[in-house]
């Protein structure tokens, strides 16, 4: 079935699906964020370990969305894959190192004779939330701004120095973060995912005193949040943008691009707003009314507005990753994809994301018949 | 060649080995005990017997640990091919993206899925679910090896793609041709079967230091069977898929094969090393015997390189200076060719007129086969490090058969029940537990050592594969990773042995 597609429709499919997988990313990365409010919302340590225990069982899938948007971006897009890794180069380490020191916290933190101690693990856990949500929303911004980067397939033929992408900054990527929009997203993202965090606490725990301090921490992470995510939504529907010309490949800017992209495909403009509003509305059923519902629909908000996002960035002619340095060295969903062999071998691989999508609920929901409680806790000896 | 930054290709080999080697401290435990795990909650499934969920619970528990400093160490392996390796990236995403894409959604999901639920839902699942999930994360892990192997098994032995030069990559033709490649196959089933070896010895040397100090004798006892049946059945299976892995080297990877058996000089007839000196400092070309002393096996070598007693093996010296009737291209030929292949390349995309494209892309299709040479500074470049592949593959291989016997002795004293009056035997398996994570790892440099300088074999070299970095920020990384991991290793190391010692459930007062 997918040999009839023509390549295009099968790099914006690919396209599609790497964005799907970010978008998944950001609304699971609550995980981070709840892992900047474990200190603040608890006074005991039962209390901690209660949050810490109701996040803790989730932040394997989140890892592995990162992992599988990672394989799935550099099996459908390995130009992305070798100038912004290669070139971004410590912006991306810094945020590997963040889920190094995350992967072992949970399982460490309370174990006896563990070494660091448990504050070190749980030190480890709060950078991670901050480095993470702050930095991968810096590096998807430069999505919309740029970086400074060149890309010369002919590079190849002069063994002396044969790269193909070279990023023209010495620093590697931290220069994106001087960027206020860039920032702005970061900031955004890391609101978002607290106030995700928070929505999820309340969906999740029994315990009266912390759901009603998380409904108050989601009120006050809510307004930072609106106020960057407005600061980064204004700049780039007023911005220029890097247009592609669809016949000479050629790349140039266009006053209100991404402006223009919202409103020429009016699929992307509805999901853009039926999905800023579905997080408010879950932001204001979960604070205001502690509803266990809130989650979800701030969640699938999330991934409706993060999913606009990205075809705002890579569809109706548009360079997903410029280059602000040479903007014919901008990478397009055509010009940096992989052969139309591979992505249709891999379409067949996708037809499976359904499924592993269904296996995952069905886990998640069988785990979760009831909340999690301290009783809960000291019972389980594999508890965190 | 002048202004080639060696220096920076080998800070990124040293920063890809040292992680790549750390990951392979926990994968292979990860590999066997899973399926270990997954036949103890089957029996505890089936007789309800609370002493088989304590076994269960014991090594699931041992396997947490383990399984989160894996992780850990895993997702930097992956994003290391676009951040150091970001040439290497391009020039063969357009296959080697997809194993590792598929790895995520058929396998990571799999086990990151059903982990929780093996861990967390003994009361809150059914029984049923819950022993299935057991067997969901032991499947998993092996696929997850499954597909990371035919990635490396592609760059050993890179099948199913062509060269487009338009795009300057290589692109893949035959997704079947990869994945079922002899090359990948044996791979897969030689390293899987490594991970049962390296758990099963790990669990029968803990269950061994249990009698020895008198400890939870039922407990250890129990384990230690079902580790030993396991174990005897994959090392036999190991012995077989190394001769097979062999087998491929000697077809795609002659270099290598020399490299392994320290042979200079080759011809037909050749016999096995068992146990030999090579020769130090033994160069290419100069007049040293290739071994101070060795035992050979006659037409041993012959025969399992090619299945045929009679068989010619080249050495490094024939692969260097060629050899016309064996039908081998000399390497400075083949450096000459690449540099024709590089060049027509280059004709062809800077070229405006149509007849000088089609003659240089008929050049470029000629010569590609010796494209990767073309980067080579000199012929000598094309030699790995002869010694170290030579004793690494040996003490492998020493190992192999060594695992067998020991396997063999532990089950036969455990069938006798005998074996807590064993003390010797007991103290033996206790001793041979870090022989199996060093078998594992020196099979690793076996392989990554002996295909230098190739990433890409024949295609693409190291040097001609790392990202446009400074050397300094490669080395800062370097560093950062070894203080990271080595700190982590030592936690994890020490809530290991913690946990060891307190002991499973079923005693503890
Ligand atoms: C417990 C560990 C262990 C043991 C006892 C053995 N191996 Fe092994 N071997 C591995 C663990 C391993 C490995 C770590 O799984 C490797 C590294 C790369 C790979 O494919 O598997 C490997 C690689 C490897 C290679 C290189 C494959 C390549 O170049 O890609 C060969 C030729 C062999 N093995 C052959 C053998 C033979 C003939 C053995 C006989 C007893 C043997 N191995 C025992
Ligand atoms: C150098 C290439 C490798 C890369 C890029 C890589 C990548 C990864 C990543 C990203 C993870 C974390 C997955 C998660 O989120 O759950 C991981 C874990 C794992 N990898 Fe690797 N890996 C490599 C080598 C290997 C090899 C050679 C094998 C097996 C033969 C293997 C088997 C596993 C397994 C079983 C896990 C589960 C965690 C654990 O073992 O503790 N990996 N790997
Ligand atoms: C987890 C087990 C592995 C170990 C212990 C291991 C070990 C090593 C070592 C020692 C080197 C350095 C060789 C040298 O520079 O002389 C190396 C290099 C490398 N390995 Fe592996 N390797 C493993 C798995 C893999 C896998 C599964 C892949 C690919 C799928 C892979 C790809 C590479 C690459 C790209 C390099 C760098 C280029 C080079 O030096 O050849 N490795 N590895």
């Amino acid at each position: 079935m997918f040999e009839n597609l023509s390549y295009l429709a099968l790099q914006q499919y690919w396209w599609i699906i790497v964005s799907l997988l970010a978008s998944l990313l950001v609304f699971l990365m609550f995980v981070q964020g709840g892992q900047t409010l474990f200190g603040q919302l608890s006074k005991t340590e039962k209390e901690k370990s209660l949050l810490i225990n109701s996040i803790g069982r989730r932040w394997d899938v989140t890892f592995t969305t990162l992992v599988t948007f990672g394989g799935a971006f550099f099996a459908s897009f390995p130009l992305f894959y070798s100038t912004s890794f290669g070139g971004a180069y410590w912006v991306w380490m810094i945020i590997l190192f963040s889920f190094i020191i995350q992967a072992v916290s949970y399982e460490y933190r309370s174990k006896a004779n563990n070494f660091l101690g448990q504050k070190t693990y749980d030190t480890f856990l709060f950078i991670n939330g901050i480095m993470a949500t702050i930095l991968i929303g810096i590096a998807v911004g430069t999505f919309f701004t740029g970086s400074e980067f060149s890309v010369d397939k002919l590079n190849i033929t002069n063994p002396a120095d044969p790269v193909i992408s070279r990023w023209e900054t010495a620093t590697h990527g931290l220069e994106a973060i001087l960027n206020i929009t860039n920032l702005s997203l970061g900031l955004a993202i890391f609101f978002l995912s607290r106030v995700l965090a928070g929505l999820y606490f309340i969906n999740n725990i029994d315990n009266d005193t912390i759901v009603k301090k998380t409904a108050k921490q989601v009120k006050l992470c809510a307004i930072p949040f609106l106020v960057f995510f407005l600061l980064f939504v204004g700049s780039i529907l007023t911005k220029e943008g890097f247009a592609v010309n669809p016949d000479t490949k050629e790349v140039f800017m266009e006053k209100f691009k991404y402006l223009h992209n919202l409103i020429e495909m009016p699929i992307v403009l509805i999901m853009f707003l039926t999905g800023v509003v579905g997080v408010f509305y879950g932001i204001f059923i979960g604070a205001f009314k502690t509803s266990t519902k809130g989650f979800w629909y701030s969640g699938a908000g999330t991934v409706l507005t993060v999913l606009a996002a990205f075809m705002l960035a890579g569809f109706n002619n548009t360079a997903f990753y410029p280059s602000t340095y040479d903007l014919q060295s901008s990478l397009t969903i055509q010009n940096a994809s992989s052969s139309q062999y591979t992505l249709t071998a891999m379409s067949y691989v996708s037809l499976l994301v359904p499924f592993v999508i269904a296996y995952i609920w069905y886990a998640w929901k069988s785990l979760n018949k009831k909340k999690v409680s301290d009783d809960d806790i000291r019972e389980d000896d594999m508890a965190y | 060649m002048e202004n080639f930054d060696m220096s920076l290709v080998d800070w990124s080999r040293a920063q890809f080995a040292l992680t790549a080697i750390y990951h392979w401290i926990f994968v292979p435990l990860t590999l066997g005990l899973s399926f270990i795990i997954a036949f103890m909650h089957t029996k505890y499934y089936k007789t309800k017997a609370d002493k088989w969920k304590n076994t269960t619970k014991f090594w699931m528990k041992i396997f947490g640990i383990n399984f989160a400093i894996g992780v850990a160490t895993g997702i930097i392996l992956e994003f290391e091919f676009g951040t150091n390796w970001s040439n290497y990236s391009w020039i063969v995403g357009d296959i080697f993206g997809a194993p590792l894409a598929i790895e995520g959604i058929l396998a990571f999901f799999l086990e990151s899925t059903f982990i929780a639920v093996m861990f967390f839902g003994w009361d809150r699942v059914s029984k049923k679910f819950h022993m299935l999930s057991s067997w969901f994360v032991a499947i998993g892990s092996n696929l997850s090896a499954l597909w990371i192997l035919v990635a490396n098994a592609w760059m050993q032995n890179p099948v199913g793609m062509q060269f487009n030069p338009d795009t300057a990559r290589n692109e893949m033709v035959d997704f079947w041709e990869i994945l079922l490649s002899p090359t990948a196959i044996y791979k897969f089933l030689h390293t899987i079967t490594n991970g049962y070896v390296v758990a099963s010895l790990f669990v029968i040397g803990i269950s061994a230091w249990f009698i020895l100090k008198g400890r939870h004798l039922e407990f250890a006892k129990r384990s230690m069977q079902i580790a030993a049946i396991f174990g005897l059945v994959a090392s036999l299976v190991l012995v077989y898929t190394g001769d097979g892995s062999a087998y491929c080297t000697a077809k795609d990877q002659p270099m290598k094969l020399a490299a392994m058996e320290g042979l200079y000089e080759g011809g037909n007839e050749q016999g096995l090393v068992t146990v030999a000196l090579p020769t130090p400092c033994k160069k290419y070309g100069d007049d040293k015997n290739d071994y101070l002393f060795a035992v050979k096996i006659p037409y041993l070598l012959s025969y399992l390189a090619t299945r045929n007693f009679d068989g010619y093996v080249p050495g490094v010296n024939n692969i260097i200076d060629g050899d016309k009737k064996h039908g081998i291209v000399s390497v400075e030929e083949r450096m000459e060719n690449g540099k024709i292949a590089i060049n027509a390349l280059k004709e062809y995309k800077t070229s405006e007129d149509k007849i000088v494209k089609d003659k240089a892309l008929e050049t470029f299709r000629e010569n590609y086969k010796h494209f990767g040479y073309g980067f080579l500074p000199d012929k000598e470049a094309a030699i790995p490090n002869v010694p170290l592949t030579f004793y690494s593959f040996h003490i492998m291989v020493g190992l192999g058969f060594y695992f067998i016997m020991l396997f063999a002795v532990i089950l036969f004293f455990s069938i006798k029940q005998t074996i807590d009056k064993k003390k010797i035997w007991l103290k033996i398996a206790l001793w041979s537990i870090p022989l199996g994570f060093i078998a594992s790892e020196l099979g690793w440099v076996v392989a990554e050592v002996g295909r230098q300088p190739w990433t890409i074999q024949d295609i693409l070299p190291t040097m001609a594969s790392t990202s446009h970095l400074s050397v300094s920020s490669v080395q800062t990384t370097f560093w950062l990773f070894t203080v990271l991991f080595t700190v982590l290793l030592i936690a994890e190391i020490k809530i290991m042995i913690h946990q060891i010692k307190l002991g499973p459930k079923e005693e503890r007062s």
